[in-house]
């Protein structure tokens, strides 16, 4: 009995995670395996057709280097700048505490107010090209937001702004946590201070941007709020991202099994990047847990 | 306990009343800003007025998308309601998944075929049987215009053509104001251009490039034109167009920034509600070139099988009363739209509404009455969205050359 409680009581949470993900995981492959119109029909099996027509698409391609653009700006930007944040609140200034919390608040935001607040930042009647022209800088121009290559980029600065303090609060954590007797004996033995941030924090921080790196990486590639708010997938369809195309597919548009397709490719997408990721990090140093 | 069970036996009763005649009808609908709510709550009134329940389903947004969303999950799980707003091509979607119900009988009774315009009512009818109930027309190809501003640029009166429509827009250009107010989403993006291709090239070519999606019309040189006349009109709009808002393009017209809009007549709603007059603060006009046609928008409701008696009874009562003339008034007056019944007395709708009304019967007769392809009346949704995708790349890219943008529309319209 003593060996079946801790079974049991993990039971039930198990076996409903197995069957709303793992379970809806396979219904959708199904569905993508149809030819599911604007309700799923499981009769007309078309094989592979739905991943035909998808990789055809225009539209997909688009999304999918919208992806790409975003993901990589995105993680790298939000940890370089957060990681940048917590290494100077680290100094031991006056006001860390104030500084920390305004940069951490973005965090406390909805992505759809963050989206909402960068349109209008970003829209060149209403925001920053607006300011500048009234305040007498005639020839200032800032039209991201309305171009049709540049659209994907105010998705990135708007998430960027909305994450990095969530970078910094890890990161900085992590610093807090390094023996300062360490340090000293880097510096004993000489080395420079730029030098020892790069050879010797920066490995002991290992686990903080590892963790950080995946939280902020499945952000990005369920990204779907942010961007349904700060251009709606537009101009045209110049910012759609996955999550953005396999809702318009499935849901507006009556094509059911070519959403489930593309949400397939979602999945493989995330897969092909988290599993190796957690794979060598888990298993390269048991000793240390 | 006593009085408990004097209450259960009281509902047991109620309920057993119901059963006898009346029934309940639950509504799927998206009606639910200021106009729309009010209109909705005339339909409430009088079904309660014939003695059933009304019970009120309203899914807000996303343009009825969201309200599809629930609408699958209930049909889905063997529970739809009585009926559903849905429109256009997708009313024949539902009524091949074998879920609708026949309306035949009703509209029999109430004489149905002779009050629709045919065109109209086929988009109500799968193979041949009504299924679903008309509720309103909006006319799609408007053009709307600020009187106050015309008239300090030098314009007498709206432009007919679109040779005449550059002219007076140049003329506002030079004024230093905005001479198109436009919203860069896909439909609005559609809405402009479906009233160029009407007024370039008539109601016989809309018909079979964009309704019919001819291969062949699609490819033409009058198509070459209408992206010509679309791209140029593009050069009239402002920069902070993309992403904006229907009713905040509407407002730049309304508060004298902006001279010209193309838009439904749902338009009519944001004027009204600030106070203003046609004909003598804004001109409604038919898009250049446009006024011998007319594209219509129509909502309706579809119904769905239910098995209960007083439901399908209650179910037919609310299709008759739908279309009934006192329902058709009210709710279009609300709404801005006009009734789909041709034969309504217009006297208390305002000018607009009076000429939309006479080119709806004019145009049911000439042919000139075509279905809007923006607002889910013509195709498809995969190939609407598709096209719209194309449409909306070409106003956006001024890199895209017209003839890459003809050939993408082309492919587009090939998407099953």
């Amino acid at each position: 009995m003593e060996k079946l409680i801790p079974k049991l009581v993990v039971a039930p949470g198990f076996v409903l995670g197995f069957a709303f993900i793992y379970g809806f995981m396979v219904w959708n492959g199904v569905l993508s395996l149809t030819a599911s119109r604007m309700l799923p029909n499981y009769d007309a099996f078309v094989g592979l057709e739905q991943y035909a027509r998808l990789w055809e698409m225009e539209r997909w391609w688009v999304a999918l280097k919208n992806l790409g653009i975003f993901s990589v700006l995105y993680v790298g930007g939000s940890m370089a700048l957060g990681m940048g944040m917590a290494i100077f609140l680290d100094q031991k200034i006056r006001f860390e505490g104030v500084l920390r919390t305004v940069y951490l608040y973005p965090m406390a935001l909805s992505f759809i107010v963050t989206g909402t607040a960068w349109k209008w930042i970003l829209n060149p009647s209403l925001g920053l090209e607006k300011l500048m022209h009234d305040l007498g800088w005639a020839g200032f121009s800032f039209d991201w937001l309305v171009q049709s290559e540049t659209a994907i980029y105010c998705v990135v600065v708007a998430g960027i702004w909305q994450s990095a303090g969530f970078a910094m609060a890890l990161s900085l954590a992590g610093l807090r946590g390094i023996d300062d007797s360490i340090i000293k004996a880097a510096q004993i033995d000489g080395a420079s201070l730029p030098r020892i941030y790069w050879r010797v924090i920066l490995p002991i921080l290992r686990p903080v941007v590892f963790s950080t790196t995946l939280v902020l990486s499945h952000l990005s590639i369920k990204s779907f709020d942010l961007v349904m708010a700060l251009t709606a997938g537009g101009p045209g369809y110049a910012s759609d991202v996955p999550a953005t195309f396999m809702y318009v597919m499935s849901f507006t548009r009556g094509q059911i099994g070519l959403g489930a397709a593309s949400a397939t490719m979602m999945l493989a997408t995330v897969a092909a990047i988290v599993v190796p990721y957690l794979y060598s990090e888990l298993r390269a140093k048991p000793h240390e847990r | 306990m006593l009085k408990l069970s004097k209450l259960a036996t009281a509902a047991a009763l109620a309920v057993v009343g119901t059963v006898a005649g009346a029934g309940e009808v639950e509504v799927l609908h998206y009606w639910t800003s200021g106009g729309e709510a009010k209109s909705v709550a005339e339909l409430k009134k009088i079904m309660q007025a014939k003695g059933h329940t009304w019970k009120d389903f309203a899914v807000a947004g996303g343009g009825g998308d969201n309200a599809a969303t629930v609408l699958k999950s209930r049909v889905v799980s063997g529970n739809p309601p009585a009926a559903a707003q849905i429109k256009g091509p997708a009313i024949q979607q539902w009524a091949a998944e074998g879920v609708l119900a026949n309306l035949d009988a009703t509209a029999k009774t109430e004489k149905w075929d002779s009050l629709l315009p045919t065109v109209v009512a086929d988009v109500m009818k799968y193979k041949g049987s009504y299924v679903a109930a008309p509720v309103n027309v909006h006319r799609v190809n408007w053009m709307w215009a600020n009187a106050a501003v015309l008239k300090k640029v030098g314009v007498n009166s709206a432009p007919k053509t679109w040779d005449e429509f550059f002219a007076a827009a140049d003329k506002v250009k030079k004024s230093g104001l905005i001479a198109v107010a436009h919203g860069g989403q896909n439909w609005q993006d559609f809405t402009t251009f479906e009233s160029v291709v009407l007024g370039v090239g008539g109601a016989k070519f809309y018909s079979d490039a964009l309704v019919k999606l001819d291969p062949k019309a699609l490819g033409s040189d009058t198509m070459t034109k209408s992206l010509e006349t679309f791209r140029k009109i593009k050069g009239y709009t402002d920069a902070a167009a993309p992403g904006r808002d229907w009713n905040l393009a509407t407002a730049m017209v309304i508060q004298e920034k902006a001279a010209f809009q193309f838009m439904g007549d749902w338009a009519k709603g944001e004027f009204s509600a600030a106070g203003k007059v046609p004909g003598k603060d804004y001109l409604c006009a038919a898009a250049p070139g446009t006024a011998n046609a007319y594209t219509f928008n129509v909502d309706s409701f579809a119904m769905f099988k239910l098995k209960d008696a007083g439901a399908q009874k209650a179910q037919d009562d609310l299709a008759a009363s739908i279309m009934g003339t006192q329902f058709q008034e009210v709710f279009n007056l609300n709404k801005g739209s006009i009734p789909v019944r041709l034969n309504m007395d217009m006297a208390k709708f305002d000018d607009c509404a009076k000429l939309s009304a006479k080119d709806f019967v004019a145009t049911a007769k000439t042919g000139g009455l075509v279905p809007s392809v923006a607002h889910g009346m013509a195709i498809a949704p995969a190939a609407e969205g598709a096209i719209k995708d194309a449409v909306s790349q070409f106003w956006n890219d001024d890199k895209i050359t017209v003839a890459a943008g003809v050939a993408s529309i082309v492919k587009a319209a090939a998407t099953k």
